[in-house]
């Protein structure tokens, strides 16, 4: 007994601060400025997205709170209830701010719905690609990379031209045009992941196949399908705006940015300005800011770029 | 080498069938175009009529049989609207989506290339940094949304160039285009540059990153060691060096440039292919959707194609790991 005592463990001196990776990765993001200031400018951006109903003046959407009288005001003007119009009106009257805000909701949903469907299936199957092998892999991976020859933008549009106009339909046309990044990118890290000594380890262990694929080496495989994410996120924001801004993406009834950017075009022209390019704005600062995010995300996440 | 050929021209054929099959029912199954073509006011008659006219009242599998058996005879249907045979209609429309294509194209590379070099030289300077930052706007700004900008900038508040359409224009060799008069230049010019935005910063970034890798090479060192002056090696050797992948590149990204033509040509009014399918969406115009849609899916095959052949001449790996899958 006396000897287990000798055989203390050194204890380590309990240390004030341990640093977790993510801690490291929090500190490591910071150091950018650009970054930090992108982070904190798509906060904001989906904060006014969340709260709009809160801190816009009307309901652009609620036919009783508009009036055709303040149509086409540039902006500053007073509306017809006494409020200003900082940014100005479109041509039914609605206040552009309040406008914006309401499509920011719609823009940023179908963003985000069509990238996290899209991550999770192209996640599963680029999985099964890596794990399967041999002619599943090969079939899949043939698939992938014919869908990879074709722009992004252009099989969007080939699904919206066979799908129609819809919420629903976006989405699916979205997440059909992008699966195959995700796919691409979970299969070569899997690869990667699959060749390491802890999933030698663990089958050594005897642990089932699917547990291994989806315990082990999933969790590794996140840091590139995060950046892949935010990168992708933002496209398709940006596909939704682009094909909504043809006519062929949203109705008039889910007025997201692009529909309103498409709305303002007729009056462009004419020098009414403010119709389209605020919307516009509200689009750039938001992909512009989701795309320095990712950029900086692969830096900070890319294990080689390590000091 | 011909059984690779051989595997590659199969698989594009599969491809080229298996997007008929899901263009076809895809488009097919949306909307109902008898609606769109028959007066408010018309009786059952009449909307009957139609429907056998149009060939919609067959089963749909049959109205693939006989899409297909038109296809390979060069048929794609006739548009519902216009009447006119939709092959017919898209191969009008054609030349001006082309011309549109190769003058972004030849901006790109005008443009992208001689800033990436200066970029690549003076990696430090001001100006390269402003270069490249912009080269980053150039990729997240919405394709759609710098055409408004340069719109109003250039055609409403400074109006220095028209806003819409083609423009006159001229004839050189038989072949019609507006680049060849000073109004269809006029008119070409911003939908060109809208175009070729994505490609400049795309031109930017190739050229800087093979100016950069190379100027450290020894062959760079040598015709230094010789006493050749700074232009001579870099318009001479370096130039020589990075351009073949530049130009591949570049070549490459045409198919994507005629996809991403439909935006441009939606903003500035130019009557091409792109424009014809956006209209042919909006009304319905099945026919016309689905000849565009075969017909871009044939163009990316077949430049895909001929990549994957030059390549594999190029590189013999490509094709040894292709048997070996």
């Amino acid at each position: 007994m006396s000897d287990m005592t000798a055989v203390t463990v050194p204890v380590a001196e309990p240390s004030p601060k341990v640093e977790t990776p993510f801690q490291r990765f929090r500190a490591e993001f910071f150091e950018s400025k650009i970054a930090t200031v992108a982070l904190g400018v798509f906060l904001i951006i989906v904060l006014l997205a969340v709260f709009a109903p809160w801190i816009t003046p009307q309901n652009p959407y609620d036919l009783a709170q508009v009036s055709v009288m303040d149509g086409r005001l540039p902006p500053g003007s007073e509306a017809f209830d006494g409020y200003t119009m900082w940014l100005g009106s479109d041509g039914s009257g609605r206040d552009l701010y309040s406008a914006i805000l309401y499509g920011l909701r719609i823009s940023l949903t179908v963003g985000l719905a069509s990238g996290v469907i899209a991550l999770l299936i192209g996640m599963a199957i680029g999985l099964v690609a890596a794990y399967a092998g041999g002619r599943i892999e090969a079939i899949i991976m043939r698939i992938v990379d014919l869908q990879l020859s074709f722009p992004a933008s252009l099989v969007a549009l080939m699904m919206v031209a066979a799908l129609g106009k819809g919420v629903d339909k976006i989405i699916l046309a979205l997440v059909i045009a992008q699966w195959a990044y995700y796919a691409r990118t979970v299969r070569a890290t899997a690869l990667v992941e699959r060749g390491k000594e802890y999933v030698e380890a663990a089958q050594c262990l005897g642990i089932s196949r699917f547990r291994i694929v989806f315990r082990h080496i999933l969790p590794n495989c996140m840091a590139p399908l995060i950046v892949v994410g935010t990168v992708q996120t933002a496209s398709a924001i940006s596909l939704e705006a682009t094909l909504s801004f043809l006519g062929v993406g949203l109705p008039q009834t889910e007025p997201s940015i692009g529909v309103l950017i498409a709305n303002g075009f007729e009056y462009m022209l004419s020098g009414r300005y403010w119709i389209s390019v605020f919307p516009g704005l509200a689009l750039l600062f938001t992909v512009v800011s989701i795309n320095l995010v990712g950029d900086h995300l692969r830096d900070v996440l890319n294990p080689r770029l390590k000091k | 080498m011909t059984v690779f050929i051989i595997r590659r021209l199969l698989q594009a054929l599969l491809v080229v069938f298996m997007m008929s099959v899901i263009v076809f029912f895809g488009v097919n199954i949306v909307g109902d175009p008898v609606y769109m073509l028959v007066s408010p006011d018309a009786d059952q008659a009449d909307i009957e009529a139609a429907i056998s006219r149009l060939g919609l009242d067959r089963p749909i599998w049959e109205q693939y049989g006989l899409f297909l058996k038109g296809a390979a005879q060069g048929d794609l249907g006739n548009s519902f609207i216009f009447g006119e045979p939709a092959l017919k209609l898209i191969l009008h429309h054609m030349p001006a989506t082309m011309e549109l294509a190769f003058s972004a194209l030849f901006l790109a590379i005008v443009i992208g290339i001689p800033l990436g070099l200066y970029a690549g030289l003076y990696p430090d300077s001001r100006l390269s940094k402003g270069i490249m930052a912009a080269s980053i706007f150039g990729f997240s700004l919405p394709t759609f949304w710098v055409g408004l900008m340069l719109i109003m900038l250039f055609a409403v508040e400074l109006q220095w160039v028209p806003a819409t359409g083609r423009g006159d224009l001229g004839s050189f060799l038989g072949i019609q285009s507006s680049i060849f008069t000073l109004d269809g230049l006029s008119h070409i010019f911003l939908p060109a540059l809208n175009l070729a935005l994505l490609k400049i910063s795309l031109a930017i970034r190739l050229t800087r990153a093979g100016v950069r890798e190379a100027m450290g090479l020894d062959y760079v060192k040598y015709a230094r060691a010789k006493g050749l002056s700074t232009r001579r090696i870099i318009f001479v050797h370096v130039m020589k060096n990075i351009m073949i992948p530049v130009v591949t590149v570049m070549g490459l990204e045409f198919g994507s440039l005629i996809g991403f033509s439909v935006v441009t040509e939606t903003i500035f009014a130019w009557p091409g292919m792109g424009k014809l399918l956006i209209d042919a969406i909006l009304q319905l115009d099945r026919p016309v959707v689905v000849a565009y849609l075969m017909i871009i899916v044939l163009f990316f095959v077949l430049i895909n194609l001929i990549v994957d052949i030059l390549y594999s001449i190029l590189d013999p790996r490509v094709r040894l790991q292709d048997q070996g899958a």
